[in-house]
């Protein structure tokens, strides 16, 4: 091959996605998206949640088969849409956020699952291992092919993964959330096999919310708004405002909202934390919690942020540590004890861990209160629950055909404005949310910014753990940062001066360590 | 947010709301138009079966297996199992009939064999919801250590007491309408007013939708269990004064046996979920009627006893795939 050809060979995009559009009945979840991506390029796919990334992606990987007018061009050819077997078999690979491996399965097993090399009809294992072997030595991991899934780390599951992706011979990975629930040395991992990939002339299609990632890692980004096609900036052009801005379709400095006067040291304690620890993670934390203040708790996933707070709310026992409302000591030993104490918890997996997906979104809303509303002989008050769900859904603006209508029929967003009201109706003094954006749309996310900085005018205690940096220095007034299961320390905003981000990623991360 | 993303997201939710309202209205409707076509069915096999004689027998059959499973719908809607009903109520008769024998003590046979259900239903309660064993394993060693303690009550004899003071709770009829059949749908439509009309009925959706979100909304779990598990071992007992009340006597080795299994298929077949939280006491009436139907029914067209297990088999097997089909629908969201 000459070097003009190789050139050529290179130039040729891998994928070009034209005009991609999709539509669910009467929801329009793709608008004309187009995406071209290179051999051994990253392209990192930005935009908030409900934006269309998935469903591009699910375009890609045949889940779903584009309107017409749409095509996919995998090496300039005309690619089948809406097949996933003949998208796999083109190279396309996705691995998404929540892994799909059989733990009691060995690597090996994993990475072949469902495509077995056989011989005599029969899975041939030494093949199946030898094979695996070859693949993740690519990777340069430290595991056997023989390793049972169930005692590698989820970073190490990722890399099974990709090994996976790899065994199809992949030249097109899409990596969704990749680092999500990845420890910092993972995370490093994970980069390093991406770079290695890469120089194999492996594409990569990288979603992801993290900045800092896409900063390090993109060789383009690409970000979609609204179901449509928001633009492409290259690597040089890259920079923060522009990516947010070209995201919300908006200027940063509306988005989040502070009104509220934030405290000084004379303002109330509301809450006092003192020595708190589970006997495994969480050790020796203490921390005051101001009336009308919001405190943002933040930290690396994994550092106990959530933990901290299921102690505090009394959903998991606490081996020791003390707790004052208001100056007098109160002892919590389950969530009833501390909802009757004024603390509300706003969980961070409301799919789990919060909502009554088959019930309706009056009773969701009234499901803390019905003792309260109860008529003689525990009949429930069905006029005083419909007027609650009713004011709660002006109040949040939480769209609905019906109060009537079950929970699991609402939007991310909605569903999460039902959880918000749940908690409001117990009449809290102290609040603690966990994650109160995340999987929301940008106009939920403004809508929950605007309650939380309501509440806080009104002198509720606002404890409020959140990833996302720029959320936590757009709402908070104070930022304590957690790390490995204690309070690394505090940032504070001084006059003229904000919240700084790399204060608290320096607490986060351990700047020793780095 | 633009206009254009806001309409999205309402013909969204409108979308969502067409086919939540068309699956409400098959959830609503369940099993009834299979219960009005084997009734159909049934008629043109043989005319006897729409005569008052012989509705009035096959609703006699279901009332105590609609008991059992009223008591079972509770415990299934929060997403448990009472494997024990069938021991239990065998244990309950055999006291009711004991102690109408005792000089002057006649009519207080059925509440000592209500109070006897409910007792063995508080111990698996107590087990299930504070201990925290499952469901199915607590029951399971209900199932057996009850029947013991049936057949130790009458040292494995039969108890019998032809003057039985209350046989007209078995035999006897108000305004033509059998005792049975009475109290039967008194259980029904008191059932249905704690479900849906109570707060603690709504408490037991919430535990068996999801029960870690019903603990951290503040609600006690544990008395929610303890309370469906009480409620299904009391109804047993009264289930097992209706049968000593039917029989005048009663078995500690026979009575019962399986009852259990048909008292969970009126559930299933009635549109309850197996995982918990949906699901109606009118379904589980309509899957009771279903069963005592197919029984009746298959009598009158000359099935032999052995073809009506299989299709009985059968008929609970199909309601089951229905049940796990309206999940996936439901997922789907």
């Amino acid at each position: 091959m000459s070097a003009a050809a190789r050139i050529e060979t290179v130039r040729q995009p891998v994928l070009e996605m034209r005009h991609i559009s999709k539509t669910f009945g009467a929801i329009r979840a793709l608008h004309d998206v187009s995406l071209t991506v290179h051999a051994g390029e990253l392209h990192a796919l930005m935009g908030e949640n409900g934006a269309g990334k998935s469903t591009l992606m699910k375009v890609l990987s045949g889940a779903y088969r584009p309107d017409p007018g749409g095509e996919i061009l995998i090496d300039g050819v005309p690619a089948a849409t809406g097949d996933p077997i003949k998208a796999r078999a083109a190279g396309i690979a996705v691995i998404y956020q929540e892994l799909s491996l059989a733990p009691n399965l060995s690597v090996a097993q994993n990475i072949f699952l469902g495509n077995e090399p056989r011989r005599f009809g029969v899975v041939d294992r030494e093949q199946c291992n030898r094979r695996a072997s070859e693949i993740i030595a690519r990777l340069g991991v430290t595991f056997s092919a023989r390793t049972p899934v169930a005692s590698l780390s989820l970073g190490e599951r990722q890399l099974v993964e990709i090994a996976r992706a790899l065994s199809t011979n992949a030249r097109i990975i899409v990596m969704d959330e990749p680092t999500t629930s990845l420890t910092s040395r993972e995370t490093d991992r994970l980069f390093e096999v991406i770079a290695t990939l890469k120089s194999q002339g492996i594409a990569i299609i990288y979603i992801s919310h993290r900045m800092e990632e896409v900063y390090q890692l993109a060789d383009r980004v690409s970000v979609l708004r609204d179901s449509g096609y928001v633009g492409t900036l290259d690597r040089a052009d890259l920079n923060a405002s522009r990516l947010v801005s070209m995201m919300v379709g908006r200027d940063l400095s509306t988005f989040y909202k502070k009104d509220h006067r934030p405290p000084d040291s004379k303002r109330a304690i509301a809450l006092s934390v003192r020595g708190m620890s589970d006997g495994n993670l969480i050790k020796n934390c203490s921390f005051d919690l101001h009336k009308g203040e919001v405190l943002a708790l933040a930290g690396l996933v994994g550092s106990g942020r959530t933990e901290l707070a299921r102690l505090i709310f009394g959903a998991d026992r606490h081996t020791s540590g003390t707790l004052e409302l208001g100056g007098k000591p109160i002892s919590i030993g389950s969530p009833s004890e501390a909802l009757d104490a004024g603390i509300a918890y706003l969980t961070e997996d409301r799919k789990q861990l919060g909502l009554f997906l088959d019930m309706s979104i009056s009773d969701n809303i009234s499901m803390g209160v019905l003792a309260k509303d109860a008529k003689a002989g525990g009949l429930r008050d069905f006029t005083a629950a419909e007027k609650r769900a009713a004011k709660a859904v002006s109040d949040l603006s939480i769209r609905t055909s019906s109060v009537q209508a079950n929970a699991g029929s609402l939007s991310g967003g909605n569903q999460q404005k039902v959880l918000l009201a749940r908690l409001l109706e117990t009449e809290p003094q102290v609040v603690i949310l966990d994650e109160p954006t995340r999987g929301v749309d940008v106009g939920a996310k403004s809508e929950i910014y605007r309650l939380i900085d309501n509440l806080a005018k009104k002198g509720i205690a606002i404890l409020m753990i959140s990833s996302e940096l720029p959320e936590v220095i757009g709402i908070a007034d104070r930022v304590l940062v957690m790390r490995d299961g204690t309070i690394a320390g505090e940032v504070t905003a001084s006059e003229g001066e904000p919240l700084r981000q790399e204060a608290i990623m320096e607490l986060a991360t351990g700047a020793a360590q780095r | 947010m633009t206009d254009k993303a806001a309409d999205t997201m309402k013909a969204d939710d409108r979308a969502v709301g067409r086919s939540t309202r068309w699956r409400t209205a098959i959830a609503a409707l369940g099993m009834l138009p299979i219960l009005i076509l084997l009734a159909v069915g049934f008629q043109f096999i043989n005319p006897r079966f729409f005569t008052q004689t012989n509705l009035l027998i096959v609703m006699q059959q279901s009332s105590i297996n609609i008991v059992l499973a009223a008591g079972m719908t509770f415990v299934i809607l929060t997403g448990g199992i009472d494997l024990s009903v069938g021991s239990i109520l065998a244990a309950s008769a055999m006291v009711a009939v004991m102690v109408s024998l005792v000089p002057d003590w006649g009519l207080l046979g059925v509440p000592a064999a209500i109070l006897v259900g409910l007792g063995f239903g508080v111990i698996n309660g107590l087990l299930i919801a504070y201990i925290k064993l499952p469901p199915f394993i607590v029951t399971l060693g209900s199932l057996t250590a009850v029947r013991g303690v049936a057949r130790l009550l009458g040292q494995d004899t039969t108890v019998f007491n032809a003057d039985l003071p209350f046989d007209f709770i078995g035999n006897g009829s108000l305004f033509g309408i059998p005792w049975l059949v009475i109290i039967a749908l008194a259980v029904v439509v008191l059932s249905w007013l704690v479900l849906k009309r109570t707060v603690l009925g709504t408490w037991i959706y919430a535990v068996g939708g999801n029960a870690e979100a019903a603990r951290l909304t503040g609600i006690k779990v544990p008395l929610v269990l303890l309370f469906v598990y009480g409620v299904s071992g009391l109804l047993a007992g009264l289930g097992g004064a209706m049968s000593a009340a039917r029989l005048y006597a009663a078995n500690g080795l026979q009575l019962g046996q399986s009852y259990e299994l048909d008292a969970i298929a009126a559930v299933i077949l009635g549109g309850t979920s197996f995982v918990g939280g949906v699901g109606s006491i009118w379904g589980t009436l309509i899957g009771g009627l279903i069963i005592a139907v197919l029984s009746n029914g298959l009598i009158l067209a000359g099935v032999s006893d052995i073809w009506q297990y299989i299709i009985k088999g059968l008929v609970i097997i199909v309601a089951v795939a229905l049940d796990r089909y309206r999940l996936q629908a439901g997922a789907r969201t």
